[in-house]
């Protein structure tokens, strides 16, 4: 069915939810699903996707934007009104009912209309049960759908999780819904049975030719199953596309690093195709403007290991662990850390050199180039942005100003002002920024969220409490993430500027 | 060895402490005499004379049965609203709940009486007997039937939503049958605690109106001629209820055993 | 009539009965009214009457008649001194039986556990007139002694029941642990067992301390002519009379007030309790 455009069923339309706490869950995602499509929402816990399904199902409202079906706004229809239909994550299956019980829950609760004829000839429209009979034969294929004939009269409780997990799908099923959800429904399984289960599921996926959207956490998960992925993370749509797009071709860092294992190097653009990353010049396919600096991400299985000299870059073997089908082998550059996965073994010590095809490196923007912050002047004349206070040189302000014994600024043409509450535009670059875990030693409080390997240093983020300011920059130091760290910021790092001229 | 000998032997005496002044009063039922202490016949005379109590006995059980009926609605749809409401109201709901559950029952049977008062009503009516019981007991359904919601998998309300129910279908369907084992011991719970009552019957009660605590009190405390006659057939009583009591444990515990084996079997 | 043709339309028709609407939450507003109306603005009456004369004046005097009468006075004190005694009584008896019960094999203790709280089942003025009849057996004279004999007797069963619910909940390889780490059996009772049951003990001498003080049953009936009466007595008198008549609506309202302070102060020094915690079995 590869390229056939098929109908949208099911389009979020700038939805954002926000929780009464404040917390963002869903942060404006735009997004449309096709009939019969099997795509997967992925991202690490707490990036939105299951609150985004939780929308769809009608669990939860979006606090602003709309939710189409087939074309329709089903923002405000109740779950009981929707075609949809839910594999929860622990199953939620009910414990007083047995399994026949279970899958014929929702066909007990539905209502067809069947037209009849009387004695003149005219037709009657009447609202009615299912028979007994139809409910019964409708239970009955549900339950060889998922393989489990002859389990009507078992209790729940009884069963294995593998066959809870059954039960849980023909229930589901059995209504023909048009969409199936599916929440993280693999999760409670072990290592096996997660594997022969996922397998099962694009069978049946291609069997009932419905919609299904997952939910998982698990990339690999991810990448057997779908037809489509949305990477999400902080409730932000990260990426869309087919898995071997997104394993292939990762918008940026993030995507590179949470699907598959891969290198990511900072580099930069010295020519037209040409990028510069662990001291040498690579070929490469990606169009970025000269000079920018750009994410370099190369796949560990991309990177060949070749004999000292006959590659582009030499380097020594530092680390090297069977993993069954391949070796993983790490190589150093300089401070850089390349790792390699190849069926040769190299030993350690052994020096080597690498090459990457041109098609193989993988340039995205930096993400983030510079640190921008609202802040204010306060009467020490220190600044206060992103959750903290630091000190900084207000004379930058002015050209050739300079402060008084009273803390006023003096201008190069001697006017004297009085920069209190004064807003001004802060940058801090990416390396301008220290933590330590002296809680007093830095301006700003915060928590490690995220912490990327570049190479020869980590990209980190660390976000404050209070108004979840981040902080961006790059470390060669090792910290773990949940750590909880101030910011320190040198004085002459600060980069002000004024947002309007000041009343003098 | 002697650890076991010590603690069986602990164990037998608190029993006995516990059991002697019942069982006395089992024998002393029948016997002939009015007095304990002072054996005469075996006879059946007291127990036929039960007839005597059968007015106070019905008044009992009945305000029992009404009175836990009604404070097991209220307190199950109260528990529901305090569990589905994360906000102020469930809290504040549940903290009044709290009130009666450690407030002293003359402190609560005395301010039901200013109630009455200030609403212009009598203080002795059998509404303000009814409303006292199900103060006491309502609360206490609450609290049995609050853990059975905690237990219960949070999304089995959503799955029931997702598979066509509407709410109030949900809640009968779903719900309602999870949490039925906390009803019911709620239930149970507040039928004891209005058998077991007595100062919210003394207090709030009509003067003619006599439940078993009140009629025995009158017959152990006031020592007036009258009601001491009717010690004696208390004690038949006593037997009576001690014998139910015995035998509800008994089948209620076969019955629970056998469940457990069936489950065991599939 | 015959079937002519049938088409699932999944629900999405319109049922034509009716269904009464309403979320959850609100299914607590009959039982909330509930309990505004008949238990938190019956408390403020409470404080209403307790600061009023008969004539509905505002005053302090039936604070200043409360604490200058000493017969009133000694029964606050000796209700306190009571209570306190059985609620101790009751914690040394049922502690070890608790404790005892929480080691032993589960079906035996829950039968033994049965046998300790079937009393609650039979009337509690029943049982009281049998211990009375008993002590009346042995000779023990009615008065104080036969007073706390009685109370111990009627609320022990609602001490056991907290303590065996905390007991049998508490993780055990804790106490495995502290044993591993060297301590002797006593040192893990001390630095373990006790400190994690703690919150069962509070709940148990809650079930026993402030009842005790309100139980003018057992006084009644185990005082004889000792005149021996807790505070209870004193606000049902009030309330009672000498035939079940109002007497002094303003004076038990002021003692009623007196208790709901003590159970203020009890409640606040033990760090109020969890109702959680088995009390009356609510979770057998």
């Amino acid at each position: 069915m590869a390229n056939v455009k098929k109908e949208k069923i099911i389009e979020l339309v700038d939805i954002t939810r926000q929780f009464d706490d404040g917390v963002i869950a869903v942060d404006n995602v735009n997004l449309y699903v096709r009939k019969g499509e099997f795509i997967t929402f992925l991202g690490p816990s707490g990036c939105g996707k299951t609150t985004t399904l939780r929308m769809i199902a009608g669990f939860d409202k979006p606090s602003s934007g709309k939710i189409l079906l087939n074309g329709e706004d089903i923002s405000h229809l109740p779950p009981n009104k929707r075609p949809i239909n839910t594999v929860f994550q622990r199953y939620a299956l009910f414990p007083h009912i047995n399994v026949y019980e279970n899958i014929a829950f929702g066909l007990k609760l539905k209502r067809v209309k069947v037209t009849y004829q009387d004695k003149n000839g005219k037709q009657v429209e009447r609202i009615e049960k299912l028979k007994k009979h139809e409910l019964a034969q409708k239970v009955e294929k549900a339950l060889k759908m998922v393989d489990l004939e002859g389990f009507e009269k078992r209790s729940v409780s009884t069963l294995s999780g593998g066959q809870q997990q059954r039960v849980a799908i023909a229930r589901a099923i059995v209504n023909e819904p048009e969409i199936l959800l599916l929440d993280e429904p693999l999760g409670a399984l072990d290592l096996k049975m997660r594997k022969d289960m996922q397998l099962e599921l694009k069978e049946m996926h291609r069997k009932l030719g419905i919609t299904f959207i997952y939910v998982t956490h698990d990339q690999e998960e991810a990448l057997t199953m779908s037809d489509t992925i949305v990477v999400m993370k902080d409730g932000v749509i990260q990426q869309i596309g087919t898995p071997t797009d997104i394993y292939n071709e990762p918008k940026n860092s993030f995507v590179a690093d949470f699907i598959g294992e891969s290198n990511i190097f900072s580099g930069t653009m010295v020519g037209d195709r040409k990028v510069r990353f662990i001291n040498h010049n690579f070929d490469c396919v990606d169009d970025f403007a000269k000079n920018e600096k750009v994410d370099v991400v190369v796949r560990p299985e991309d990177v060949f290991l070749m004999d000292e000299d006959k590659g582009q870059v030499n380097g020594k073997i530092i680390s090297s662990i069977f993993k069954g089908v391949h070796y993983e082998m790490v190589m150093q550059v300089g401070k850089t850390e390349i790792v390699i996965q190849d069926t040769i073994e190299r030993k350690v010590g052994e020096k080597v050199s690498i090459f990457i095809k041109p098609g193989d490196i993988h340039i995205m923007e930096k993400e983030f180039s510079t640190n921008k912050y609202d802040g204010y002047i306060t009467k020490k004349n220190t600044v206060c942005f992103g959750d903290g206070e630091f000190e900084c040189d207000v004379t930058q302000l002015y050209e050739g100003s300079f402060l008084d014994e009273e803390g006023y600024l003096i201008t190069a043409d001697g006017e004297k002002i009085d920069l209190t509450d004064v807003d001004v535009n802060v940058e801090v670059g990416l390396k301008d920024i220290e933590i330590s875990d002296d809680a007093e030693a830095g301006g700003a409080i915060g928590n490690i969220v995220s912490m990327i390997y570049k190479g020869d240093h980590y990209q980190l983020i660390v976000r404050t409490d209070e108004n979840e300011e981040d902080y961006v920059f790059d470390t060669e130091d090792t910290w773990n993430e949940n750590d909880r760290v101030s910011v320190i910021i040198p004085k002459e790092k600060i980069k002000l500027s004024l947002k309007q001229e000041v009343k003098r | 060895m002697i650890k076991k000998f010590f603690t069986r032997g602990y164990i037998f005496l608190i029993l006995a402490f516990i059991y002697i002044p019942i069982f006395i009063l089992v024998i002393y039922s029948f016997n002939s005499g009015k007095s304990i202490g002072a054996w005469e016949n075996f006879s059946f005379i007291w127990y036929s004379k039960l007839a005597e109590v059968k007015d106070v006995v019905i008044n009992t059980i009945v305000l029992a049965v009404v009175s836990a009926i009604i404070a097991t609605l209220l307190g199950t749809l109260g528990a529901i609203g305090i569990f589905y409401s994360k906000g102020k109201l469930g809290k504040s709901v549940k903290g009044m709940s709290q009130i009666p559950v450690v407030n002293s029952e003359v402190v609560t049977a005395c301010a039901l009486v200013m109630l009455l008062v200030i609403m212009g009503f009598s203080h002795r009516t059998i509404f303000g007997l009814y409303v006292g019981h199900i103060t006491l007991s309502a609360p206490f359904v609450v609290l049995s039937v609050l853990p059975k919601l905690k237990q219960m998998d949070g999304s089995l309300y959503e799955a029931a939503l997702d598979l066509g129910a509407t709410p109030t279908q949900a809640l009968f369907k779903v719900i309602l049958p999870e949490i039925l084992p906390g009803i019911f011991s709620g239930f149970m719970l507040a039928v004891t605690l209005s058998l077991d009552d007595y100062i919210i019957t003394a207090t709030l009660s009509p003067l003619d109106f006599d439940t078993i605590s009140t009629a025995v009190y009158k017959a152990i405390a006031l020592t007036t001629e009258k009601s001491s006659e009717q010690v004696p057939i208390y004690r038949a009583l006593t037997t009576i209820i001690f014998l139910i009591t015995v035998a509800v444990v008994v089948v209620m515990n076969v019955r629970a055993d056998k469940r457990v084996k069936e489950k065991r079997k599939v | 009539m015959t079937l002519a043709s049938k088409e699932q339309t999944n629900g999405t028709i319109k049922k034509r009965k009716f269904h009464l609407s309403f979320s959850r939450k609100q299914l607590c507003i009959p039982y909330a009214l509930f309990l505004i109306m008949f238990v938190v603005f019956p408390l403020l009456l409470v404080v209403y009457y307790a600061f009023t004369d008969s004539t509905g004046a505002i005053t302090l005097n039936n604070f200043i008649e409360f604490f200058t009468d000493t017969t009133k006075i000694s029964t606050l004190l000796i209700s306190v001194l009571v209570s306190f005694v059985v609620t101790a009584i009751c914690l040394l008896i049922a502690y070890p039986v608790a404790y005892i019960l929480s080691k032993m094999n589960k079906k035996i203790a829950f039968v033994l556990l049965l046998l300790f709280i079937m009393p609650m089942w039979i009337n509690f003025v029943l049982r009281a007139m049998a211990m009375k009849e008993l002590l009346s057996l042995i000779g023990i004279p009615l008065g104080s002694g036969a007073n706390i004999i009685g109370l111990v007797y009627d609320y022990l069963p609602f001490m056991i029941l907290p303590l065996y619910s905390t007991l049998i909940k508490m993780d055990k390889s804790l106490e495995e642990a502290a044993q591993d780490l060297g301590a002797s059996k006593v040192r893990v009772f001390i630095d373990v067992t006790l400190p994690l049951s703690l919150s069962g003990i509070i709940s148990g001498a809650m079930m026993v301390f402030l009842p005790v003080m309100s139980c003018y049953v057992i006084t009644d009936a185990f005082s004889g002519s000792t005149g021996f009466t807790v505070i209870g007595k004193l606000i049902a008198w009030c309330f009672l009379g000498e035939n079940g008549t109002m007497t002094n609506i303003n004076g038990g309202a002021t003692i009623s007030l007196i208790m709901l302070i003590i159970l203020f102060v009890t409640m606040f020094a033990t760090g109020g309790f969890k109702s959680e915690d088995n009390v009356r079995g609510t979770n057998i």
